[in-house]
């Protein structure tokens, strides 16, 4: 059901009710799950086919990407298949966030959140996705994660695209008198040959609107794509050069005030004693309030301009009660190691794995023990988020990833009603999964409800930011396989224990939920790629350390990846085999994974003799639906070890925009190479030591490598590509770390053991 | 605090709310604010005279993102309290010119290089400040003048590029 605008939803009130209810085309229009969010919200003149497209009189096409942007050209992207099926270019359309609406719901986020690997196409593992995706759906769950928002988009935008093309047509065909067959579109614009005649779309706009679309419209052909495949020029770009106010720290509003936060540097902990006179007797501080959340507790400050804010934070005595989880770095590894000792669960077991260790000889054992440490997401833009609290009407600019759980959990926060509470998503200075989270803008909410109407904008400090993150999990693992006596392994056995993702999101989203099943997290890109070994079991090992944890860029794959990957360059060591050699033996059954570890080698030219003082790591992982293989190549030089080359090749399935997938790859492997090279955050007294960029800093551009990239579409299946490369990154860097120096370092970061140029 | 307009700093009148008045030039533009002269530049220019352009990262000069010129001199922003403000401010907001792109921003837009765009500015005005001091600068003056400039969504290959870019069209008076 299309709509228009104010004065055109008044004159054609009748039209409208006596369509309404009408058949529509496509994802959205066949089943109809929500109402569309913009029908509330036109301007003068404007009308709306679906949530995503809007058409104004002055021919202004506005789409609605619905997926927050954090970098990754999600809103070019997802504007360029609405495009690609409209016949506009790219640079005449406005995109925009939209508001939180159940009509954005991503099915594709969490239709592979099932213990099943990628590739599995069975039946159980089908019906589990589309229960999965059904369950997005039905949960109106607005979400940007999982590197889903293209898969989950490419129907449905291009769908809005060709629906909205579709009624334009009828209503120019109607208006000029002529078969709509006889029109064509371009650039905006509907034109008859013929005669010579042509409207533009916006003079045909509310017209159009009042058009039922038919049930099925058929998509171009990837071979009649005109933008669809090509690197587009981002719908961003100018505003990111020029400094325009597009972030979440942006927000300018009348009378607003400036805030920030202490919260207790123990996670959980309250404050058993606080001295509030000094802070609020500070120039500049309007007031200073208690905090307690499901997220934590602590105080927020509201005052006259941010640095007047910070300094009152500063100024707050307290005394934190005592850590409820093991208080330093030592001890939380120490559980890890407890964990492991238990049993888990087998989200792989071919073979029988106990019967082919049981008689194996000792030289023909591979046994290793992996650990990585907790990670802060370090997002350039601190946590920040400005609310208003007026007339029983919450108004809350996020910089966030998921606005419908942002609107319910702010609604319980000022406790008013969800329809209550308007979230406008801005632009993300990096999100990799930190902001998928609802804290900051919880605390906004609760600073606004104290605000006496004024908006308040929160802005967090950067130790605040990097104290108060949801990590991501330390983890450690144990490794077994036996050779054959060709070198290659005939049973692997894998043990992975890490503290529960979905448990920690529950405990401070819905701490009325428990989590159900194994937390497949756990163990993912460990248990779950592409290779073929007789007895090959990987289990999980939830560890109970309730320091919160979250999803950081390629989450469980992050580490399993090494753990994997580092463990099957051991094999490789251990057998006499090259480490391609093994993949080619046992990646046989995958095609497409095959094709992308002799592509990588070949852009590489791996095997190839190198000058002394350099050599190269390999390494696969299958993440997100998409197959990556990086090759590192590795100096030494005085000043220690120097990241020269990377060579990445991903098979994506399909490439909607090689220029941003290009970008997306590089920017995965430098998050991932920086994690391997010096990240870590650490525990003691209950409190993460790490504070700012001095001591969680991240690779710079003296220290980057170049790179070179292939993108492969021999995947049946489309994969995603905002966090693909960071996995195999980091193995790829130990592995070369090994080949060059012959360490074997199975701790991160490598910083601890090699220094980087 | 050189453009100080109120030298008479009795008693405890800059830690009134209101703090002392001030005239900055930024971008061309004279600002008149009232602020804690212990306050950094950053903070004046973002909550007191509406330039956003300019961002917020660490606080302690670590990431560059808060980088604007002092007379053409690329600064911290986050670190440098108003008092010690000496000198034109030029943010990311006043390098382009009558409508123009800056060669510098015109080269990140053709290398599309931003991708959560946060830390640009800072990267922008580290490049502007480097070609202003040299015309074609090699890699190891890229990596000195850039080093201290922090992008976490990794787009250093097309900074550099860009740097390249924006100094063929400078010489080329585009």
């Amino acid at each position: 059901m299309a709509s228009v605008g104010k004065i055109a939803r008044r004159t054609f009130l009748i039209g409208a009710a006596a369509i309404a209810g009408g058949v529509a085309i496509g994802y959205y229009y066949y089943r109809k799950p929500y109402p569309n969010p913009l029908e509330g919200e036109l301007a003068e003149g404007e009308a709306t086919f679906n949530p995503y497209v809007k058409v104004a009189s002055d021919n202004t096409i506005t789409v609605i990407a619905p997926r927050a942007e954090m970098g990754q050209g999600v809103s070019t992207s997802l504007a360029a298949l609405v495009a690609e099926e409209l016949d506009v270019g790219l640079d005449r359309i406005k995109v925009e966030h939209g508001p939180a609406a159940y009509a954005y719901y991503n099915s594709e986020m969490l239709a592979e959140g099932g213990p099943f690997a990628f590739y599995n196409d069975g039946l159980f593992a089908e019906t589990a996705r589309g229960a999965m995706g059904a369950l997005g759906k039905i949960l109106g769950f607005q979400g940007t994660g999982g590197s889903s928002s293209i898969r989950d988009g490419f129907d449905k935008m291009r769908q809005a695209g060709a629906a909205t093309r579709h009624v334009l047509v009828e209503a120019a065909a109607k208006k000029l008198g002529v078969p709509a067959s006889e029109l064509e579109t371009a650039d905006a614009t509907i034109t008859h040959k013929a005669s010579g005649k042509s409207l533009t779309y916006g003079e045909v706009a509310v017209a159009a609107a009042q058009i039922e679309p038919p049930a099925m419209l058929k998509l171009r052909e990837k071979a009649e794509w005109k933008l669809l495949g090509k690197p587009q020029m981002r719908t961003d770009m100018l505003a990111k050069v020029t400094g325009a106010p597009i972030f979440g720290v942006d927000v300018t509003l009348p009378d607003m005030l400036h805030g920030t936060v202490k919260m207790s540097p123990r996670f959980w902990s309250k404050p058993v004693k606080s001295d509030l006179s000094k802070a609020e007797k500070m120039p500049g501080v309007i007031k200073i309030v208690p905090l307690d959340t499901t997220y934590g507790h602590g105080f927020g400050v509201i005052a006259e301009n941010t640095w007047a804010a910070f300094k009152a934070a500063d100024a707050i005595e307290v005394e934190w009660a005592d850590a409820e989880y093991p208080a330093d770095s030592a001890a939380i590894s120490r559980a890890l190691t407890d964990a492991l000792a238990t049993q888990g669960s087998a989200l792989r077991d071919d073979g029988n794995v106990d019967t082919a260790f049981a008689d194996a000889p000792r030289e023909k054992i591979v046994e290793a023990d992996y650990a990585v440490p907790y990670l802060a997401h370090a997002c350039m833009e601190p946590m920040n988020a400005t609310a208003r609290l007026k007339d029983g009407v919450l108004d809350i600019w996020s910089p966030n990833q998921m606005p419908t759980i942002t609107r319910q959990l702010c609604a319980g926060a000022a406790g008013i009603e969800q329809d209550k509470v308007n979230v406008h998503t801005t632009f993300l200075g990096g999100g990799f999964g930190r902001r998928g989270e609802m804290d900051f803008s919880i605390y906004a909410a609760l600073l606004a409800k104290e605000a006496g109407g004024k908006p308040v904008k929160v802005i967090w400090t950067r130790e605040e930011d990097t104290r108060h993150d949801v990590y991501r999990p330390a983890a450690a693992g144990k490794f077994q396989a036996r050779l054959g006596d060709d070198g290659l392994p005939v049973a692997i056995d894998m043990k992975i224990a890490s503290p529960s993702i979905i448990a920690s999101v529950l405990r401070r989203t819905f701490p009325s939920l428990s989590p159900v099943g194994p937390d497949k997290t756990i163990a993912e890109g460990s248990f779950d790629q592409p290779y073929v070994v007789p007895n090959y079991r990987v289990a999980a090992i939830p560890a109970q350390i309730s320091v919160p944890v979250g999803f950081w860029r390629s989450v469980g794959n992050s580490y399993n990846g090494f753990f994997h990957e580092a463990f099957m360059d051991e094999i490789a060591t251990a057998g006499k085999t090259d480490p391609v050699e093994l993949r080619r033996k046992l990646m046989t059954t995958h095609p497409t994974a095959l094709k992308v570890v002799e592509k990588v080698a070949e852009m590489s030219k791996w095997g190839e003799t190198l000058p002394a003082g350099k050599a190269k790591g390999f390494a696969f992982t299958l993440s997100f639906g998409s197959w990556v293989g990086e090759v590192v190549q590795v100096a030494d030089t005085p000043a220690g070890i120097r990241i020269e080359k990377v060579w990445i090749a991903a098979d994506v399935g399909t490439a909607i925009d090689p220029g941003i997938i290009e970008a997306q790859l590089v920017s995965g492997a430098i998050y991932g190479l920086s994690a391997a090279m010096g990240q870590e955050i650490t525990f003691a007294d209950g409190m993460v030591e790490q504070s700012n960029f001095h001591d969680f800093d991240a690779m710079r551009i003296f220290q980057c490598p170049t790179f070179e990239v292939a993108i492969l579409e021999n995947a049946k299946k489309m994969g995603g590509v905002g966090e693909v490369a960071t996995p195999p990154a980091i193995p790829a860097l130990a592995n070369a770390v090994f080949a060059l120096t012959g360490k074997r370092i199975r701790s991160l970061p490598l910083s601890k053991e090699v220094s980087f140029a | 605090m050189s453009k100080c307009t109120k030298r008479k700093l009795r008693g405890r009148l800059w830690t009134t709310t209101k703090g002392i008045p001030m005239h900055l030039i930024v971008d061309g533009k004279p600002i008149d604010i009232e602020a804690d002269p212990e306050m950094p530049l950053l903070w004046a220019l973002r909550d007191l005279a509406g330039k956003t352009g300019p961002k917020f990262g660490c606080g302690i000069a670590a990431c560059g993102a808060c980088t604007v010129h002092m007379d053409g001199t690329p600064v911290r922003s986050c670190i440098l309290p108003l008092r010690e403000v000496q000198g034109e401010i030029t943010t990311i907001e006043g390098i382009s010119t009558d409508g123009k792109l800056h060669p510098v921003q015109q080269a990140w837009l053709e290398e599309q290089v931003a991708q959560c765009g946060y830390c640009q500015a800072g990267q922008i005005m580290s490049a502007v400040a480097l070609l202003d001091e040299i015309d074609n600068p090699s890699d190891e003056d890229i990596d000195n003048a850039m080093g201290g400039n922090l992008c976490r969504c990794g787009t250093y290959p097309r900074i550099r590029a860009a740097i390249k870019k924006a100094a063929a069209l400078k010489t080329a008076g585009i």
